[in-house]
């Protein structure tokens, strides 16, 4: 098993990338490489820094001045702490799956769905909401692939959080992304909905060949589903390689000797 | 694992601590609050000639004279109370519609999560000067502008309710969830989009009711606004007045108050199935 070195032109490029709240370093000379087509966790205790890293990559959080710089597709996104100017089209290459959600509420399931055509249409008909047929039709193919085509009509808030999250998903594809960052994806879900939720990513990155960088706090479903995992702690990678490699004294290393806790189901490892 | 939950829950040591008690400050925040209101009235009270109180029990004969001619509403000329009634809540609905427009730009550049600072600050200053000054003023403006009427109203009532309206969006905008807008603008999609997708769906239904509530106020302000010479209801109000033709103005007072009410009635309904 070989950790894949990506290239400059790989999915994401991570250089030296801080963030600072307040006093707190939320990310400490970051470097991290993934190239197109990995699956990869982001593990690491709460405050790592794991949900910073991610959302730093699609410009959603600026990251501090200086030298760090984060490129997508070998596109700049962010350096100097600056958000670059094609942040927008960068974005609606990736697919961004949220803790929560994020569905808006008061609209139909297609209509959020709908929602991943805007940074592909012209910006009228977006904002008119007349999305053309053909992006209609993929938008049902897509709820049918995540298997809640059944409630496109429904309001996003009347379903259940595992219902939505594949609504999301559903958003993502019809969205055309090429891959799919995905923060704490299944945090909000009960076990049931968030195994069918991880198995569609796993789908969409051996089926599509969609890169999928995910974050996770359970350290079993890293194991299970990604081959690599990078592990954060306290800003900084204390870990980078296959999911194999993670033994309890790395663990220990990470979570602290209560490494246990970051398991969801039980005995999943010794 | 399972004794440590069985422990009893009151292990912690130490004495019970006495209950929390009131301080100082907040003692003297009292008295000078309350005593503050007191001052006020107090002083107020000659100004606003609170010592004929009394007459309104001893000059119960003239109250008398003007109860029975109230009583006897003079319903001969209905037709016309009606069309001018309907005429006033025209302006009202006119008002408010004109305000929806103008209250929803204003609204979104009001917004501190939207709009930078340096558009929010010029622009809820702008809303200020439109809700502070009265409608009468406005009007009489408007009467000098494009004459006596009931456009000089329905003018006025714009830029009023545009200006509350417009305070009242921004606000429920400042309390949108965030999440969708970023889920929104995580698909690639632009500003505009964010706002028409992310913000305005939330803050639909409560601009909706803000509206609704709006125009059952300004069918009432209409009617005032009649005083002045924009037309309708009111106008026809001040004539009888003015001509103590008691009969008619009891029945102007009836045919507004029947209309408000069911306009608030309606509106309440369509309001309270929106939220």
């Amino acid at each position: 098993m070989t950790t894949p070195n990506a290239a400059a032109s790989g999915l994401v490029q991570v250089r030296d990338v801080s963030k600072t709240y307040g006093k707190r370093k939320a990310l400490d000379g970051v470097s991290v490489s993934v190239a197109q087509g990995e699956m990869v966790a982001l593990i690491g205790p709460s405050g790592s820094g794991k949900s910073t890293l991610l959302r730093s990559i699609t410009g959603l959080i600026p990251i501090d001045a200086g030298k760090g710089t984060i490129a997508i597709f070998g596109e700049t996104v962010q350096s100097d702490g600056r958000t670059s100017r094609n942040v927008r089209r960068s974005r609606a290459k990736l697919g961004f799956i949220f803790q929560q959600f994020n569905l808006v509420g008061r609209l139909s399931l297609f209509s959020n769905v709908m929602l991943g055509a805007l940074g592909r249409i012209p910006g009228w008909q977006g904002f008119l909401g007349m999305w053309p047929r053909a992006d209609k039709e993929r938008a049902m193919a897509a709820l049918h692939r995540v298997g809640v085509a059944d409630y496109a009509s429904q309001r996003a808030n009347t379903l259940s959080g595992g219902q939505q999250q594949r609504g999301a998903i559903a958003r993502a594809i019809v969205q055309g992304a090429q891959a799919i960052l995905a923060d704490e994806p299944v945090a909000s879900l009960d076990p049931v909905s968030a195994r069918k939720v991880m198995e569609l990513l796993v789908e969409l990155n051996q089926r599509d060949g969609l890169g999928v960088i995910v974050t996770l706090h359970q350290v079993d479903y890293a194991i299970r589903y990604c081959k690599r995992v990078i592990a954060l702690q306290a800003g900084k990678v204390v870990y980078d390689g296959p999911s194999s490699g993670l033994d309890s004294e790395t663990l220990i290393g990470i979570y602290g000797p209560e490494f246990e806790d970051a398991f969801w189901e039980e005995g999943a490892k010794a | 694992m399972s004794d440590v939950a069985l422990k009893p829950a009151a292990a912690s040591p130490g004495a019970v601590p006495a209950p929390p008690q009131k301080s100082m400050a907040a003692w003297a925040m009292d008295v000078l609050l309350w005593g503050g209101l007191a001052l006020v009235l107090i002083i107020s009270f000659g100004p606003v000639d609170m010592d004929r109180f009394g007459y309104l029990f001893t000059n119960t004969e003239n109250i008398r004279i003007y109860g029975r001619d109230l009583l006897r509403p003079d319903f001969s000329d209905i037709g016309r109370l009606i069309e001018q009634m309907w005429l006033t809540i025209q302006i009202a609905l006119w008002g408010t519609f004109l305000a929806v427009f103008l209250g929803i730009p204003l609204g979104l550049l009001a917004a501190r999560n939207i709009a930078p600072n340096w558009i929010v600050w010029p622009v809820r200053r702008l809303m200020d000067l439109l809700r502070s000054v009265p409608d009468l003023v406005m009007a009489t403006i408007f009467i000098v502008a494009v004459g006596l009427g009931p456009l000089a109203g329905v003018l006025a009532l714009t830029l009023n309710t545009g200006g509350v309206l417009a305070k009242l969006f921004s606000e429920a905008v400042e309390s949108i969830d965030h999440g969708p807008v970023e889920g929104v603008r995580a698909t690639g999609a632009q500003r505009l989009h964010e706002i028409v997708w992310g913000v305005i769906p939330q803050v639909a239904p409560l601009w909706t009711s803000f509206a609704l509530y709006r125009f059952e106020s300004n069918s009432r302000a209409a009617t005032v606004l009649g005083l002045i010479g924009a037309g309708g209801i009111g106008q026809l109000l001040f004539e009888n007045i003015q001509a103590f033709d008691y009969g008619q103005v009891s029945a102007i007072a009836i045919v507004i108050v029947v209309a408000v009410t069911l306009i608030d009635m309606l509106s309440q309904a369509i309001r309270k199935r929106l939220l």
